[in-house]
């Protein structure tokens, strides 16, 4: 069982598995978005005193950080106990293009040296690419109401319009950033 | 406090998933943007097939929670401006950190540290939307 688990997950096993926890969320009387963890975060720590967005009641969101912390114990075990499956599979191609771009060894890792190394988050540059790309995806969230899981997700799979309008934004700034400003910015 | 547990343990599963599928990894989301590869495209894809089902048994009531009652998701916001200009930004970001709201704190877990300034990022982002969305476009 153990070794099963262990392999790297295909698509197949993945995506129905997101599914099988989504249905677990509403079956308990819950719902599946991740992003709105961030402004309940936002209001744990206080932000209802600079904006009203914020007088919420957090605690009726409890579960969801609860949640949240769990996915961070589950990311703890996968990586230590259910075998870590590096170099993972990428396309060639995508290996040669990141070399252009300055990344090597594209997959060796789970994310790049040459953004998230301690050279990279020493330097203003580094640091500010990350923070530039969280507050992106927070304010974009909210702003989309909705992330991967809530519009992506639950959205299209509810049949949404404005989800499918917000996927499509999702990829048309994915595609931007990765086709337009990468090759500027690295 | 018990009441709790039960997401806790659906958050592990949730973390583990998104570990063994590769979805934290920043490389699988430049891959996907670039269109080289299937599995992105196949656990969203996948998710949302098998997903568009089981809302439509909520919405037909043959499935119904653990209270007994009809499962009811609520319908998004109908403003296609936030959903597009709040969409393109969130990719702006989604492609440069290669990681989405569930995955960063997956990324903690998995020891990548510096995930946590991608993660301040986000909170002050969500911040200030808060702060000024009476300004913007909806």
């Amino acid at each position: 069982m153990i070794e099963i688990i262990s392999q790297p997950w295909q698509w197949y096993v993945a995506g129905p598995s997101i599914v099988a926890v989504m249905f677990l969320l509403y079956f308990f009387g819950k719902s599946f978005g991740v992003s709105s963890n961030l402004e309940t975060l936002c209001t744990m720590g206080g932000a209802g005193r600079f904006s009203d967005y914020f007088k919420k009641d957090w605690k009726v969101n409890l579960w969801n950080i609860v949640f949240l912390m769990g996915a961070v114990i589950g990311g703890f075990i996968a990586s230590n106990y259910l075998s870590v499956d590096l170099p993972i599979n990428l396309n060639p191609q995508t290996i040669s293009d990141l070399s252009v771009l300055g990344f090597e060894n594209a997959g060796d890792t789970v994310v790049p040296s040459e953004l998230f190394g301690m050279e990279a988050i020493g330097s203003v540059k580094g640091i500010g690419l990350l923070l530039m790309g969280g507050l992106c995806i927070g304010f974009g969230a909210r702003w989309a109401g909705g992330c991967t899981s809530g519009h992506a997700i639950v959205g299209m799979s509810n049949l949404q319009i404005p989800s499918l309008i917000a996927v499509v934004g999702f990829f048309t700034g994915g595609i931007i950033m990765t086709w337009v400003l990468f090759p500027l910015i690295f | 406090m018990m009441k709790y547990i039960k997401f806790g343990l659906l958050g592990i599963v949730f973390g583990i998933i998104m570990t063994k599928g590769e979805l934290i990894s920043w490389f699988r989301i430049y891959e996907m943007f670039k269109f080289q590869s299937f599995h992105m495209y196949g656990v969203i894809g996948s998710a949302v097939g098998l997903g568009a089902i089981l809302m439509l048994l909520f919405r037909k009531g043959i499935i119904k929670n653990v209270y007994g009652d009809k499962i009811i998701v609520p319908a998004k916001d109908f403003k296609w401006k936030r959903a597009l200009f709040g969409g393109i930004i969130f990719g702006l970001g989604w492609a440069l950190a290669g990681a989405c709201p569930g995955p960063m704190f997956v990324l903690i877990g998995n020891g990548v540290f510096s995930i946590l300034i991608v993660i301040f990022g986000a909170l002050l982002g969500t911040f200030l939307y808060g702060k000024f969305q009476k300004h913007l476009p909806h």
